[in-house]
């Protein structure tokens, strides 16, 4: 039976079985979910049809969100890469639009895989997906990454928290972030130990960023906050693929993101009382929810 | 300490934009159409807290339901919700209730009738991450997720009662994950609420409403049987 609490324990299997973080997940969902090899593959590859059609739909149909804060915006980023003037360079400035893309899709009701939630659920895809136009990698290459990523995902949510209620947006697109930075060293060749190593730099960057969505909704600043989420990522990664060793290891930085989420002020945890929620502007932008009692939809 | 999959972390698969605010109000709908167990005729749902806030702008209404209509959380017809069901004939109300503050912020209750005239009152909340709880039944206070297999008897509050259910599973060989009893008062109406991690076969409910006093059998079915 294959199972690991920690980074640790994940690291010590990943050296005593010469296998990839991707593979000890894979064998642990096998065990522990009491399933095989085979259907766990064929859902992750469900995952990645959805990840890319809801990163990629919007930049050729953009549509307005459905609290009207945001749409179109990945279509623009896109333009400007082709238009030749990205300033990034193009692995970049697609990470970037595909991470707005795939908020289009989810503030718009369209489908989307919570990554590790809805409101962070453009991060992995928009570095994975970037990196596989980048390098001309096939489908089946990044399934390897997505096994990777869920399990420094799988860490978080036992050992700390992915919900911005409790934990703020590093809980969420923090732990995006490091889901993914971790996938893409994987992806390119790097280490275990270079994979939890970019995950740690990863929150570390993000570390007490709170959770202030305008109006509440899932929306504005998540969306641009996925983008971040996305760019760290790939920073992180390239510091671990570098060589770059990271002082904090993974467990301890978890840890910290879980016990600084704590003792974040409710009004930075999800709650729209603070932050950009109560900006000038975000109030302005702010639509008002029912009032009390009032019978909306008569029949 | 509940077992966490790989598609848990990569999941669920949802039409958005929030987790709690849109699939888990349409898993919450859609639990409370498999145990109404025929198509409704007529819903109103009263949503308390977050719900009441910001439900529109998350689409929680259309979720909920597309989720009376039997749709799952990454059933793509939940943005048409309205449109679907006109076209099916299903009356809908929604109310807001932001005076009531004591229930957890993301609370809905349903009151569905079915085609039969058959009622179900039920209260659900989104706890997260898409996760639910079914808090109440026509005013019986329960506690259940609908994430496994779930038995539900309606009986009395009789002695033998639990033999019963479990001696209709043993034969069967079904192995019971969790079992609670919940009830009225001594000797009114009760429910038994059954987990299972395993498939549970659909004829058990014949068997179990064999007995006197058992007045309904309702079985949930989330996943098959393990398939190598």
């Amino acid at each position: 039976m294959i199972d690991f609490k920690n980074g640790t324990e994940l690291l010590r299997l990943c050296q005593e079985k010469h296998l990839p973080i991707s593979e000890i997940m894979k064998a642990r969902e096998c065990d522990l979910a009491e399933t095989t090899e085979r259907e766990v593959i064929t859902k992750m590859k469900k995952v990645l049809e959805i990840m890319k059609s809801s990163a990629k739909t919007p930049i050729a149909q953009p549509r307005p969100s459905m609290g009207g804060l945001i749409g179109g915006e990945a279509q623009l980023v896109s333009q400007h890469l082709l238009a030749g003037k990205s300033l990034c360079g193009s692995l970049l400035s697609r990470a970037i639009s595909y991470a707005l893309a795939v908020l289009e899709s989810n503030s718009s009701m369209g489908l989307i895989v919570a990554a590790p939630t809805a409101g962070s659920s453009g991060v992995v895809p928009g570095v994975l997906l970037s990196l596989q136009e980048e390098y001309g990698l096939s489908d089946d290459a990044l399934l390897p990454a997505l096994f990777n990523a869920s399990a420094v995902g799988y860490l978080a949510m036992r050992n700390a928290t992915v919900a911005g209620a409790v934990g703020g947006c590093q809980a969420e697109v923090g732990v995006a972030s490091a889901m993914a930075a971790s996938a893409a060293v994987e992806l390119m060749g790097g280490s275990p130990t270079q994979c939890l190593d970019s995950a740690s730099t990863a929150l570390m960057n993000l570390l007490g960023l709170i959770c202030d969505p305008v109006g509440g909704l899932v929306e504005c600043p998540c969306q641009l906050r996925n983008t971040v989420g996305a760019a760290n990522a790939l920073t992180a990664a390239e510091l671990a693929l570098s060589g770059v060793r990271q002082l904090i290891p993974f467990d301890e930085m978890l840890d910290t993101m879980h016990s600084v989420g704590r003792r974040m002020a409710p009004e930075f945890r999800e709650t729209a009382r603070g932050g950009c929620a109560t900006t000038p502007s975000g109030c302005a932008a702010c639509l008002t929810g029912c009032s009390t009692g009032k019978n909306l939809y008569q029949i | 300490m509940a077992f966490i999959s790989i598609f848990d972390v990569l999941g669920p698969n949802m039409v958005g934009p929030s987790s709690s605010h849109t699939a888990g109000a349409c898993s919450i709908a859609l639990l409370a159409h498999k145990i109404l167990d025929e198509p409704a005729r007529e819903v109103n749902f009263t949503l308390y807290g977050s719900f009441a806030q910001t439900y529109k702008g998350h689409g929680t209404d259309r979720a909920l339901l597309a989720g009376i209509m039997g749709c799952d959380t990454d059933d793509t017809r939940i943005p048409h919700a309205y449109e679907m069901a006109k076209a099916q004939d299903l009356k809908w109300q929604f109310l807001c209730d932001e005076t009531e503050t004591e229930l957890h912020p993301n609370t809905v209750d349903i009151h569905l009738t079915g085609i039969s005239g058959k009622i179900i009152d039920l209260r659900g909340e989104s706890i997260g991450g898409g996760k639910i709880r079914i808090v109440r039944i026509n005013g019986i206070e329960v506690d259940f997720s609908g994430e496994d297999n779930t038995l539900i008897v309606v009986h009395r509050d009789r002695v033998g009662m639990a033999a019963h259910i479990t001696s209709c599973l043993s034969q069967r060989n079904v192995n019971i994950a969790y079992m609670k009893l919940f009830r009225e008062n001594k000797g009114d109406r009760a429910y038994s609420i059954l987990e299972f991690d395993n498939d549970v076969p659909e004829d058990i409910k014949d068997k179990i409403l064999e007995k006197e006093d058992v007045e309904r059998v309702v079985l949930i079915r989330v996943r098959e049987g393990r398939h190598d």
